[in-house]
């Protein structure tokens, strides 16, 4: 590993002061994936700006009813939050889907939004990743695959985003909470990830230098019921091989609010406009669930390895919808 | 936090080391660390405390597991540096300073839950985190969605296992770990 020279910041004024000057410069959060990265020389700062020790770690209720999460709040205490819990309960499961309890009390919210792929190729230099290295290649497309993406692909990366929280946020409308040295701004979580397109290197629309602040999380997704289902490989402390997370709200027997989103599908959480857009006004029945997540994952193009990730999807998805509207009508 | 503290860092941004203390098990430790010492081989290789084990050193088995102001993290992945000020306890330090061995270390012995022992300190530590966050109301993966938020968790073996799967153990002894677990739930 590389030396690097070290400053805590005590405020966000201080964090991106002290991130602009110093060149290559990378925030700490808990540490769970940049520290990995470096002990691989994935990443290399020339210096850490820790920002643990920010006053950002407070979860607090907005005047309007929503609810704002620091940025370094702990995903072990997001998840166990009882405003989370009772009003957001697909944050808390897909945190809880997360990683292991040591992890969960370690990595912050800000720090989950920004983690890197997973996929091998990125981790290892001695083999071409366009993430990476831009032009180099991408090892994975020809290479081993299984986990990779589905949908929103490009022919210079393949690798899908690694959060479970993030699928949440993206499905419950939230917005990410951004500072930098040109003021602060919000994005909605859905919108925060991108497509690899021609520039695999960028995960996110984070401006470099911005710092997360927060995430707000809006009064109008804590009415309706929610929950996130995620398939591993193990029962356990494994990435998604494809998640769901489902908010869903029915009036006079018919849907008025849903927001749906996978996991491990794609670049970004893949939020379902299609099929949120079949369902609104729609009778919550198996058939309509079923048009609609089959609609959304028509546009799926599997690659050699991974195909199996589309029924899979479709499989969670039905099952969460089901369980989310109430039996009597399904 | 203290302002000292903030400028202690950015005063000489120049430097790869900066001094640092630490309560190790109760007792006080400053040092001037290389920014890259994570907390892990700061204990085994600066203060001799080998208890923590280096397994994956990637915070994928559970080995490093310490206890950081009474949580539960992975040592390998924490740089000493940021923790400046915080209270850590190892395996070491989980009796305190009596000959009585804790509880869940007790727990252990009787139920003969290791065979090589590599991943027991950290089987131990986690152990001893998870009861807590279950008694301070932290759900897991697999508590009930319906179960009261806010209130103590009770302990059945889907959660022991839930809880502990931060911490594998390739000699396979987990339905002794579990057992253990369950002898010490209050
Ligand atoms: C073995 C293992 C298994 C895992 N399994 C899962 C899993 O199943 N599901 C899952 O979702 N995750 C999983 N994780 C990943 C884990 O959730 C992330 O590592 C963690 O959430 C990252 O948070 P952190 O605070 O530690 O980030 P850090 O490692 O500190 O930072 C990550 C990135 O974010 C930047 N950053 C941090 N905070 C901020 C901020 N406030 N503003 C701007 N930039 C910031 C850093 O510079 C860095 O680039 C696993 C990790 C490991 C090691
Ligand atoms: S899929 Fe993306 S991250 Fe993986 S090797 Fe290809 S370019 Fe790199
Ligand atoms: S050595 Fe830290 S998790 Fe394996
Ligand atoms: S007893 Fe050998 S690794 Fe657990």
């Amino acid at each position: 590993m590389k030396p690097f020279a070290y400053v805590r910041a005590g405020t966000v004024e201080e964090a991106t002061d002290a991130f602009a000057a110093h060149p290559g410069a990378r925030y700490l959060g808990g540490g769970t994936n940049l520290v990995d990265l470096m002990k691989l020389g994935v990443e290399a700062p020339a210096a850490l700006v820790d920002v643990n020790r920010l006053p950002l770690g407070g979860v607090e209720e907005l005047p309007d009813g929503s609810l704002r999460i620091g940025a370094m709040v702990h995903n072990s205490d997001l998840a166990a939050h009882p405003l989370v819990r009772d009003r957001y309960p697909a944050l808390s499961q897909a945190v809880l889907a997360g990683a292991s309890g040591q992890l969960r009390n370690a990595a912050t919210t800000g720090g989950n939004l920004l983690q890197r792929t997973r996929c091998p190729y990125f981790q290892d230099l001695s083999k071409p990743c366009n993430k990476r290295e831009p032009g180099t290649g991408c090892g994975a497309l020809q290479g081993v695959h299984r986990d990779h993406a589905v949908l929103g692909y490009s022919d210079q990366c393949i690798a899908t985003n690694p959060s479970d929280m993030a699928v949440a946020l993206a499905a419950l409308d939230a917005s990410v909470e951004l500072y930098g040295t040109e003021g602060a701004r919000s994005v909605p979580a859905a919108g925060f990830h991108r497509l690899p397109g021609d520039h695999p290197e960028r995960d996110t629309e984070i401006r470099p230098g911005e710092l997360i602040t927060g995430v707000v999380l809006p009064a109008g997704s804590a009415g309706p019921a929610s929950a996130y289902r995620k398939a591993r490989d193990r029962a356990s402390y494994a990435f998604a091989l494809a998640s769901v997370a489902v908010v869903l709200h029915l009036a006079d027997g018919v849907v008025d609010r849903v927001g749906i989103a996978f996991g491990a599908l794609a670049h970004r959480p893949w939020r379902a406009r299609r099929a949120e857009e079949a369902l609104l006004g729609a009778a919550p029945t198996t058939a309509a669930f079923e048009h609609a997540v089959d609609l959304e994952l028509a546009a799926a193009e599997p690659l050699q390895d991974n195909a199996y990730k589309v029924p899979l999807a479709r499989r969670l998805a039905l099952d969460v919808l089901g369980r989310l509207a109430p039996p009597a009508v399904t | 936090m203290d302002s000292d503290r903030a400028s202690a860092g950015s005063r000489s941004p120049e430097t790869h080391h900066s001094e640092t203390t630490l309560r190790v098990n109760g007792k006080p430790h400053t040092l001037v660390v290389d920014h890259r010492r994570v907390l892990l081989d700061l204990l085994r290789e600066d203060l001799g405390l080998t208890g923590a084990k280096k397994g994956c050193d990637h915070g994928q088995c559970g080995a490093c597991t310490v206890l950081v102001d009474g949580r539960r993290v992975n040592s390998c992945l924490l740089f000493a540096v940021a923790l400046d000020g915080s209270d850590v306890t190892t395996v070491e330090g989980l009796a305190g300073d009596g000959e009585e061995l804790h509880p869940v270390q007790r727990a252990f012995l009787e139920r003969d839950t290791f065979q090589c022992g590599y991943c027991t300190p950290g089987q131990i530590c986690s152990a001893v985190g998870a009861l807590a966050e279950a008694a301070a109301g932290h759900p897991s993966h697999v508590t009930d969605a319906a179960a009261p938020s806010g209130e103590p968790v009770p302990l059945d073996r889907d959660e022991i296992r839930e809880r502990l799967s931060g911490n594998l153990c390739r000699c396979g002894a987990y339905p002794r770990i579990a057992d253990a677990v369950e002898d010490v739930i209050p």
